[in-house]
This record gives C-alpha cells, sequence and structure tokens, in this order.
C-alpha cells in the first residue's frame, strides 16, 4: 500500500477526536464510550457478514461468554465464585487496588481466549450451514446460551452477578474504561484492515462470491472461515470482559447476551455502512450510534418504530449502504475501475462475443 | 505414455438412474482427452466423479497412481487435478487480477500464509496468463461485468494460474461465439504442448472436438460405447446411431 497524506491525517483526526472526547464532553463519557464498542461490534460482525457472505445472528454470544469469563476470572482469583454470587448469605466482597486490576488484566485475557476456543468449536458445529439456515443456527446458539446461563447457579443464574467494584474515583474509572473501548475499538479496526489486505481478505471474499468454486480451486475454506470467526470471538470476548466491568453488574438476557438489541444493532450497523467495505461498519456504527441515542432521548416510546423504520429503509432501499453507495458514485475514490471503454485484445482479433450476462438470459 | 488418469469400473447411480455403469478409461499424460456423448449420458456426472463432487458407488479412480475416489474436491484440488464448470464460475464481485491471484494453488500453504500478501511475481504471472487469454486490457474491472465469453475465458486462465497437472474442461466452448472458437482451440493446445497440462474435454461441438483431441471416449446412456481416435469415433457406426437418437436401440440390445 502506498503513503497515503490523505488517509494519515484521516487517522490523526479520529485519534485526536478520540482522545479528547471525554475531556470536552465528560457528560457523555459513557455514551462514547458505548460507541467505540458498537464500532468493534460493526466491524468484527463484517468479518464474517460481510467479507464471507456469512450473515451471523449470534456474534453476540461471544460478547456474553466474554463478559461471564471475565467475570468468574476476577471474582474467582479473590473469593469462591458460588458463594459471591449467591442472592442469601452473601459474602461482602472488598477488591483491593492490586487484586482489581490483576483482575482485570487476567479477566481480559481469558475471556479472549475462552472465546476463541468456544469459536474454534462451534465453527466445526455453525460452517455446516449455509445462507438464512446458518444465521438462524447461529442464533439459535446465542439464545440458548442466553438460557442456560440463566440456569446456572453458580454465576447466579438469572438473578445476575455483580462485578468487582472499582476502587477508586468514579471519574477515573469511566476514563479507565473510556479508553480501554477506545484502544479496543482501534486496535480491532487497524487488525481487521491489516489481516484483510493479504490472501486472507481475497479468500473471504472467493467464499463470499462462490464457495464451491473455491473449494474446487483447493482454497482450504473451513480454515478461512474458522479464522474469522476466531478474530471476531477474540475481540468480542475482549469487549465483553469491557462491557460487563463497565456496567458493573452481569445478568444473561439483557446484559450478556442481548440478541435484539445488540445482536440486531451490529446487523443493522455494517448495512448502514455497507457491508463488505472497510469503513462502512465504522461509520454505520457511528451514525447508528448517534440515531439511536437521539430517538432514545428525545422520542421516548416511539424509538422501537423509528428503528424498524431505519431497518425497513435499509432493507427495502439502500442495501448498499453509505460505503457502498459513495463506491458506486464515486468508483475511481476506491481504486475500482469501470472502465468499458477499453476493446479486448480479442483472441483470434474478432471482437469478443456479448452473449448473456452472468445472472441474466439462459446458460 | 503413462496414465493420469485411470478410471475403473465406476458406477454412479442417482436412485433409481444408472448415470455411470461400469465405465473404465484413461486419461494419457500430457494429451488432450475428449468425452462426447448424447445429453444425460453421464458425461458431467463422470466428471463430479472423478474430482470428488460425490462419493461413487464402486470402482475405483487413480490419479498419478494415487486413489483418490474418497478424497473430497478440496484435497483432489490440491493435488493438481481442478476442473472447470459449464455454467462459468467465477468470483463475479472481485476484479480480474484478484480473481486470478486468489486461483494460485494452495498445496503448499500454511496459516501463517493467510496473512501474507502476493509476491509481485505473482501479479506478472497473473497479468500474463490474462494477455494469454486476450483479457490483459480488462484486468482491473470487475469480473462480474464482463461478458459471458470472456468469463469463460477467466476462468480458463484461473484454473491455469493455479498450475495443474491436468484440467477437465465441460464444454470450454459453450456460449462463446463461433468466430473466437479457432482462438480459444489454439489456446486449449498450448496449455497442453507448453505448460504440460494434460486435458480432459466434454464437449457438444463437434468439430471442436476432432480438432482438439489425440483420442476420444463416447458415453451413452451412462456405458463407454467407444474408444478411439478422433478419425475413427466419426466412422463408427454405433456413435453415429447414439447421436442420431439411435442410443434407443443400443439399450435394447442388452
Amino acid at each position: 500500500m502506498t503513503f497515503n497524506w490523505r488517509q494519515l491525517a484521516l487517522y490523526g483526526i479520529i485519534a485526536a477526536a478520540g482522545i479528547a472526547a471525554p475531556f470536552v464532553f465528560p457528560a457523555y463519557t459513557l455514551q462514547i464510550t458505548v460507541m467505540w464498542v458498537m464500532i468493534l461490534f460493526a466491524v468484527t460482525w463484517d468479518i464474517l457478514g460481510g467479507q464471507m457472505g456469512y450473515n451471523s445472528l449470534g456474534n453476540i454470544f461471544f460478547f456474553g461468554v466474554g463478559m461471564y469469563t471475565s467475570a468468574i476470572v476476577q471474582i474467582g482469583l479473590v473469593y469462591d465464585v458460588a458463594k459471591y454470587a449467591s442472592p442469601v448469605g452473601g459474602i461482602k466482597a472488598v477488591f483491593t487496588q492490586e487484586q482489581y486490576f490483576t483482575g482485570l488484566v487476567l479477566g481480559f485475557i481469558a475471556a479472549a481466549l475462552v472465546c476463541v476456543m468456544f469459536s474454534v468449536i462451534l465453527a466445526y458445529i455453525v460452517f455446516g450451514l449455509r445462507g438464512p439456515y446458518f444465521a438462524i443456527g447461529t442464533l439459535g446458539v446465542t439464545l440458548s446460551a442466553g438460557e442456560l446461563t440463566g440456569a446456572w447457579e453458580y454465576v447466579g443464574g438469572g438473578g445476575g452477578i455483580p462485578m468487582p467494584v472499582f476502587p477508586g474515583e468514579p471519574d477515573d474509572r469511566s476514563l479507565l474504561f473510556y479508553f480501554l473501548g477506545f484502544g479496543l475499538a482501534v486496535i480491532t479496526f487497524l487488525f481487521v484492515k491489516w489481516m484483510f489486505s493479504g490472501r486472507f481478505g481475497l479468500a473471504a471474499n472467493a467464499i463470499r462470491d462462490d464457495e464451491e468454486k473455491a473449494e474446487g480451486m483447493g482454497i482450504r475454506t473451513m480454515r478461512v472461515k474458522t479464522t474469522g470467526f476466531a478474530v471476531a470471538a477474540f475481540f468480542l470476548g475482549m469487549s465483553g470482559a469491557l462491557f460487563g466491568n463497565m456496567i458493573g453488574f452481569v445478568e444473561p438476557l439483557e446484559v450478556a447476551f442481548p440478541t435484539v438489541t445488540f445482536g440486531i444493532f451490529m446487523v443493522i450497523m455494517c448495512l448502514l455502512g455497507g457491508k463488505g467495505t472497510l469503513w462502512g461498519p465504522v461509520l454505520g456504527a457511528t451514525l447508528f450510534h448517534a440515531f439511536k441515542e437521539v430517538t432514545w432521548t428525545y422520542m421516548l416510546g416511539w424509538q422501537w418504530v423509528m428503528l424498524g423504520s431505519l431497518i425497513i429503509i435499509l432493507v427495502v432501499f439502500f442495501q448498499q449502504g453509505l460505503v457502498g453507495w459513495m463506491q458506486e458514485k464515486w468508483p475511481e475514490m476506491f481504486g475500482i475501475e469501470i472502465d468499458e471503454g477499453t476493446v479486448a485484445v480479442a483472441l483470434a482479433g474478432p471482437e469478443i462475443d456479448e452473449g448473456p450476462r452472468r445472472g441474466g438470459a439462459v446458460q | 505414455m503413462t496414465a493420469m488418469i485411470t478410471v475403473k469400473d465406476v458406477s454412479k447411480a442417482f436412485g433409481g438412474v444408472i448415470a455411470n455403469n461400469k465405465i473404465s478409461l484413461e486419461v494419457p499424460e500430457g494429451r488432450v482427452t475428449g468425452l462426447i456423448g448424447p445429453n444425460g449420458s453421464g458425461k458431467t456426472t463422470l466428471f463430479n466423479s472423478i474430482v470428488g463432487y460425490h462419493p461413487i458407488d464402486e470402482g475405483s479412480i487413480k490419479f498419478e497412481g494415487v486413489e483418490i475416489s474418497d478424497f473430497r474436491v478440496p484435497k483432489i484440488a490440491r493435488l493438481g487435478l481442478l476442473r472447470t464448470f459449464q455454467q462459468t464460475r467465477i468470483y463475479s464481485k472481485m476484479n480480474c487480477v484478484n480473481n486470478m491471484l486468489i486461483s494460485v494453488n494452495h498445496r503448499s500453504e500454511r496459516f501463517v500464509d493467510l496473512f501474507r500478501d502476493y509476491p509481485s511475481e505473482l501479479t506478472d504471472k497473473a497479468e500474463q496468463l490474462l494477455d494469454f487469454v486476450g483479457l490483459y486490457s480488462k484486468r482491473k474491472l470487475i469480473s462480474g461485468d464482463l461478458s459471458f465469453g470472456q468469463q469463460k475465458l477467466l476462468e480458463f486462465a484461473m484454473a491455469l494460474m493455479n498450475e495443474p497437472r491436468m484440467l477437465l474442461l465441460d464444454e470450454p466452448t459453450a456460449g462463446i461465439n463461433p468466430t473466437l472458437i479457432n482462438g480459444l482451440i489454439d489456446r486449449l493446445r498450448r496449455a497442453a504442448t507448453e505448460m504440460g497440462v494434460t486435458l480432459f474435454v466434454i464437449e457438444h461441438n463437434m468439430p471442436v472436438i476432432m480438432n482438439l483431441a489425440d483420442n476420444i471416449y463416447c458415453l451413452a446412456n451412462g456405458r463407454l460405447l467407444a474408444h478411439g481416435t478422433p478419425e475413427k469415433i466419426q466412422n463408427d457406426e454405433r456413435v453415429i446411431n447414439a447421436y442420431l437418437g439411435g442410443h434407443y436401440l443400443v439399450e435394447e440390445e442388452d
């Protein structure tokens, strides 16, 4: 890739805005942190959903698994988890600064690793499914994970489990989680960008365009799909650990496995921004989050109606998303050539046949 | 002259329909072998059996001496045995060069290679091959925007990019402008002679296959009907009958 000043300026502006935001708008620190998490959601969903054509409705599974893993590790380092989570005869839990931060670091690492492990096992089950069956299959995994966790007394069952309390000032707490969220989103974006710049990107796109052909050409499709799934799981697991600690309370259905909110939002954000593009998910997540916060604040009671309308408009009129639309309108900006003017050096001299196009008439 | 592929007594049935009935044939290395027969005679089924698209009911398929009848498609492809499709299949939302790059062979690819870039030699090779099939000027275009004939040429170039030992071509000239066919035959011949790729070709266009192939197998009703040089096949009465609809007579002889 060539050195690009415009790109560098863009990254500089985003980095500066990201660092300055919690100091300029201290009242909105939590909302902006959630926005970074949303960007992470969209970018990781797009690995499979956009670039590989596997529309997962269950990626939020890894968010929940990461959240619970970090909870168990952070609490389990100091106390007995079952006793800590028990609603009756509970223990008064205090975490020293050292205990808290050791737990936080180990919790993040464990969340990422456990999620990768789960993703590899799940890959062997769900990647046998195609198209809508894959979407429903992954949705089923997440729904059942939520229900199963609700029945698991060790982690407090449906009643949930409080996270260790931050040993310090509330302002420091929100700044810590803000920068964790910001850093995580940036690292995720840069990693995915790097990953798709090499062979992996082409292999993923080949699977999206024609998986059977890709297999026929000898591409190890299962390896590519599992790798993509595991990368998404890795970052989603850490985002779960972050979110659980930030909210301070982990509960199965609303917080850890929120299928109908975050689980669907990540799909809508990619559709809005343009799936299968690098910046689409980022743009989509930012706009969607702003839209959501505005409707939730000023149109309370109508927020789900507004959200539903947005989904309908997107699906019916605007399937390619913002960046997809921009690529169609100004292809040269994205390095895409659509010039039909050049005449092909036809084989034996005469012009190449303009027969029926793919997807057109008969073949 | 060694056999690249040895098919022995291969049968395949779909429910009650016997698509291939005890077919035995050999494809010699470095040559062009043709496979002809009326519609529904089991040509594509045989291709699918060879490349591992579905398991066979009985018989043996050996590729360079290795039994491959139990292998699945990707593994066989990595051995160097590729097929192109009757209905052209390319990666339609990617540009031509990327279509070519992702088609390099994956024989010795390791996990870390997924995260590497392609060396510039490969881009050069991709462009050379696109030039070979006459698509160089279209190399940056999205492949789905090409005409059907051009897509067919791209698919052929993608197969060559893979550096296969052997290529199974399912009707390479179907849907291609007649004026282009001579050029295509020339390209196919050069792939065999200059690049050392053994070709096994299904073709309905008789002048094409008679011109291209060194020897020809003819199927009818799932059985092997005849085998020989193009001249021999052209004058074989059973083959003429099969193409004129006389294959019902063949069935009655059983």
